[in-house]
Order: C-alpha cells, then structure tokens, then sequence
C-alpha cells in the first residue's frame, strides 16, 4: 500500500469518529501544553535570575562567611569594620568595596508607614552594584564616618510614604529614630515577584547603632578585571582567614552564583516537566486505549481488508499512522496551547515565560513518539487478526 | 488456474478440544468452473471457501492454488495470493461505510500499489460492467441490498481474478434480487471464463450451477448418479 494511501485512511478513520477522536487527543493536548508551559516558566525564572545577577554589574565578588552551596545553612557573620579596612588594603582601593548589614524594619513618615528592608552601606555602593539615584544624591564618605541619620529610599517606600511628594529633605522615622531622606533611587522594578524597590539605604555606622550590632552580613568587592578576580578571591578569603582561624569564608564571583541558582532552577524545571510528562503519559495511555476499542470495533474491516489482500503489515501500518496522527494533532494543538498559555502567564502575573524552540521540538517529538510507542501493540494486533474469524465477527 | 485440495482436514482448537470442520476433503476447481458446494449449516462449506480462498491454512492434506502449495506460502505471500487471484463475495457484502461505491471497488487495487487515477478507472469499468455505472458515488447506505451486492462482486472482479468465491451471495436478499445477482454471476462466468464457486444451503440456487458438491459433517457426500466430481490431478497438469 502506498504511504499517501495509509495517511488517507488513517485520517478518515479519525474524522468518522470525531468526538471519540478530539476526547483522545485531549489528554495528549494537555500533556503537551503542561510541558510547554511548564519548561516555559522553568526557563523564563532561571534567565530572570541571570540577568538580575549580572545587572549587579560586572567582575563582582561576593564575601561572605561560611561556603555557598546547595545544601549548607547560611552562617552567623563574625564580620566587622575593621576587616572590611583589611579588604580595601588587599584590593588596594577602597572605592571597589562596598558592604550591607540587614535588618527589616517599619519606616514612618507622618501618618503613613511601611515595613521594608533596611540596609546599613558604605558610601562606595553606587560603584560596586549598579544603583542609580533618581532624585537627590547618595550617601558621602562623612555621612559613614559621623554616622549621620540620613537615608535614601527606594522608589517602592517613596510613593508609600509620600506619594507623589518630593521626600527629599523630608523627615522619615525608622525603628523610632529619626533619619532625613537625602535621595530617592531610580525605580529598578519588580523581579520574579520580588520588589527590588522595596528598601532603604543608611549609613553602616548609623546602622550599627540602630540595630545594636558591629557586625556586617557581607562584603562585596568590584574587580579591576575579569582575569584576576579568581586570585583576588583568593587573597580576600586569605586575609579574612588569617583574622578569624575558626571561620571559614567563600568569595564568590557571579558565574558562581549563576551557577548555584541554575542549579536549582534546573532541577526545578527537571521538576515541572517531568510532572507534566507524566500527563502526557497518561494521554498516550488513552490513546492506547482507543486503538484497541478502534481496531476491535474494526474487525470486519480488517478480515475484508485482508481478504482482497491486504498484508499484515498493511493493516498494522495503517492502525500504527492513526495513532501517530491522533498523537501530533494532539501535540500541535497542544504546543499551540502552551504558547498561548505561556504568554497568558507572563503577562498576567511576575513569573516570567520564556519560549524556547528546543522545548516545542521536544514536545513535538515525544508526542509522534507517544503515537508510535502506545499504538504499536493495538496496530500489531489487528496486522495479526485472522481473517476468517475478523470477516465472521458480528 | 486451478485450485486443488487433495485430503485436506481443517480442525479448530476450542478450549482445547479438537474440532474437526473438514475431516478428508479432496476436489478441484477448474479454469472456467461454476460449482456449487451445498450442505446444512456446519457441514463444512465455509471452511472449505475459506481454505479454497487462501484465507486460511488446512491442517492436514495438501491445497495448491494456482501451482502454489499453500503450506510454504508466508502471510504477506498469502495476501498477495488471494488480491492477485481470488475474488470474494460475501453473504453481509463487507463493504466499508462512508466509502462510495468506486472507492469500495478500488479497495484490492490499493493492496496492489495501483495509483489512485487508474485504480478509478478500473473500479469505473468494473461498476459499468455491473450495471452500476450510475451509482459510483454512493454510499453503501445510499444502495439497495441488490446493488450492494453488485458493488461486492464488482469489488471481487477489479483484480481479474481467476476464481470467484461466493459465500451464501443471496442469503441477505429477496428471491427477485437474489435472482438477478446469480444471473449476474453466471454472466460473467460465460462471458469472462472466471471459475465461480458459490457457497449455499439453498437447493435452488445450488441447482443452477454446472456441478453440485454436497458437504455432511466435514466430507463430501457421493454424487448422484450422472454426476460425477472430477478426480485431483497433479499440480503438473495445471493451466494457470
């Protein structure tokens, strides 16, 4: 029998039965569409994150006490001032070494307040991450060293504390003291529905004294350049080492961090996708299903098929073409939905959707392959019907 | 071509019981023939139709179809046994639904690897040798029981075939219809020199053909006097 001939068949025999063909497509449409949605989002979060760890600008070093990896639980920090002093002599630049102690905080101005983040830095910040002002200035080396009650605002607090107000020169109180408000940031948005918007920075020194500490959570070094950022890595750890035998520390540049995080988001996706091939399982399982009923209400057809001389493997060809149709049909609907859905996704809520070619293609493939694999036995079965009894069945 | 069956049994296995259908069967169809095989339900008719047709394998005895033992034939050599050189009649016609006439005569052409455009042209010619040349389009539920049938035996002729089995051809219809399809048959056993091998229990119809092979409980009975079954000959001897 020629190919065009089989594929002829194959598809009149689905649209005769249309209902039972749409019901068996569907679990194979909505297989595939959780696929690509799916991966979509998987993919769309993990680029999110790259790029937010790169838009903190470029040759960065992270410092922090303890290891960065998958499964350890973040240490105590025993940084203090005097060994970010020792960093800045070891990168030899002060101005390439910025620092941030954390404390979440409520944030007053008049009637108006706002729980937010609140940051204890150097003045060095704007040049080691990428952070623009938008109104006003940032902190200045004097405001660090005399531990002035200044603060710039993220545009979030801004508009929650003074709506369309200018805060700058304005008063603001937090954690009862009061700060006044120097400079507000240029907003940077919201990312995988964290508000980036949402802190204020102070001086470290007014915020040793606000938070009752002379501890820091982290250093943060800028690299003159790409090539010797391992090395300087290296020589930080050293020198913090050396200060505090007992503790161990890790500098890790952003590759490092891209790294760790597509990780997780990897096996996140690995996750999801495995999930939603378990549905497409299920579809195949279905599709299986109705070759069978398919080839059983079809007896009398293959015995008369058979009879003008039809070979086995005609008839198998013939039931194995009507799966694989059943199955891609389903599979380009499916990856249509998904699209679709993913799309739907990224607009509506802050998960970003990424669609990736190679996700389609997959999906596609396993799809025709889900055919070919679940309609082998139905479509063995009827090559193997015995025409005398398919010709007398009822 | 001839089709010769020398002591051929057929026996079926049900749950592992043995039940004999055809217990010793040896005959031949000639070029040209037109035999009926009569008998009571369960004698062995259709299994002998069947076996005649190389729709299936006899469990003992040796069948040769057109110079071929069946016994050394493959499934898929089988198939192309029965498209190139047996044409089925049925007594429910098989024909496939919402398939139109022509497409249901081309059926054994597709199995053939003819293309579509001379594959019509053959069903076409078969359907007007019929006296059917108006009804290509129809549908099976489109045509009476009578036309049906002449659809079928259309089908059975698109592949000029040398013989033509009939199982129970007029068994679906009324005695007027049923008349004209036997005389359709017997037309194009005259005209054409197809062998016809009709299947029946019905005496009148079975009375109509050249010679008559009676069946009881898997044998075939002796003929009355004056007639006489032509005894096997070798494959030799065979025109094909």
């Amino acid at each position: 029998m020629r190919v065009v001939e089989a594929w002829r068949v194959a598809l009149d025999a689905l649209r005769t039965n249309r209902l039972r063909s749409g019901l068996t497509m569907l679990g194979v449409v909505i297989g595939v569409a959780a696929v690509v949605v799916l991966v979509a989002i998987g993919t769309g979060a993990k680029r999110e994150v790259e790029q937010q760890v790169e838009g903190l600008g470029s040759n960065l070093l992270i410092v922090v006490p303890g290891r960065l990896e998958f499964n350890s639980a973040p240490s105590v920090s025993r940084l203090s001032l005097s060994d970010v002093d020792a960093v800045s002599r070891v990168v030899g630049d002060p101005s390439r070494v910025a620092v941030t102690v954390t404390s979440g905080e409520t944030v007053r101005a008049g009637t108006r307040s706002t729980f937010t983040t609140v940051q204890g830095v150097l003045e060095t910040t704007p040049q080691v991450f990428v952070r623009d002002v938008g109104r006003g200035s940032y902190l200045t080396a004097s405001d660090v060293d005399t531990a002035r009650r200044v603060a710039v605002l993220g545009a979030t607090v801004a508009r929650a504390l003074f709506g369309d107000r200018d805060p700058v020169g304005q008063q603001v109180s937090v954690a009862g003291v009061r700060f006044r408000v120097i400079g507000v940031f240029a907003p940077l948005g919201q990312s995988l529905g964290v508000d980036r918007d949402d802190e204020v920075h102070i001086p470290v020194t007014t915020a040793h004294r606000l938070f009752g500490t002379n501890r820091i959570d982290g250093i943060a070094v800028k690299a003159p350049d790409r090539e010797r950022i391992e090395a300087l890595g290296e020589r930080i750890v050293a020198e913090l080492s050396e200060r505090h035998p007992d503790t161990e520390f890790s500098a890790v540049t952003q590759e490092q961090i891209l790294g760790v995080l597509g990780d997780i988001l990897g096996v996140l996706t690995g996750v999801l996708a495995a999930i939603a091939g378990i549905s497409l399982l299920v579809g195949g399982v279905g599709v299986s299903n109705i070759m069978l009923v398919s080839v059983r209400e079809r007896t009398r057809e293959i015995g008369l098929r058979k009879a003008v001389g039809a070979r086995p493997r005609d008839i198998s060809v013939q039931f194995l073409l009507e799966a694989v149709l059943l199955t891609t049909i389903g599979g380009v609907t499916g990856m249509a939905l998904g699209v679709g859905a993913a799309l739907l996704v990224g607009e509506l809520s802050p998960v970003p959707a990424a669609i990736t070619w190679w996700s389609l293609a997959l999906a596609f493939g396993v799809s025709a392959a889900v055919g070919i694999i679940f309609g082998v036995v139905p479509a063995q079965r009827a090559g193997r019907l015995d025409p005398v009894v398919a010709l007398r069945t009822e | 071509m001839t089709v010769e069956a020398a002591d051929v049994t057929r026996t079926y296995e049900l749950d592992g019981v043995s039940v004999p259908a055809l217990r010793g069967v040896s005959l031949v169809i000639e070029p040209g023939d037109y035999v009926a095989i009569v008998g009571p339900s369960g004698s062995g008719k259709s299994t002998l139709m069947h076996l005649l047709g190389g729709l299936d394998r006899p469990s003992g005895g040796r069948l040769v179809i057109g110079g071929r033992d069946v016994s050394t034939l493959s499934a898929p050599e089988m198939a192309r046994l029965r498209n190139e050189t047996i044409g089925f009649v049925f007594q429910a016609f098989h024909l496939l639904p919402r398939t139109s006439a022509v497409d249901n005569v081309a059926l054994p052409l597709v199995y053939r690897g003819v293309g579509a455009r001379q594959r019509r042209a053959k069903a076409v010619e078969v359907l007007e040798r019929v006296g059917l040349g108006h009804r290509l389009q129809h549908r099976p539920n489109q045509l009476s029981g009578g036309e049906q049938q002449r659809v079928a035996i259309a089908r059975a002729l698109v592949t000029d075939p040398a013989v033509l089995l009939a199982d129970e051809p007029t068994g679906n219809l009324d005695t007027v219809t049923g008349a004209a399809v036997l005389a359709l048959l017997e037309e194009l056993n005259t005209s054409s020199g197809v062998a016809v091998v009709l299947v029946t229990h019905d005496r009148d119809v079975a009375a109509r053909a050249r010679r008559q092979i009676v069946m009881r409980d898997g044998l075939i009975v002796p003929p009355p006097p004056g007639q006489a079954i032509p005894a096997p000959r070798r494959p030799s001897e065979d025109e094909s």
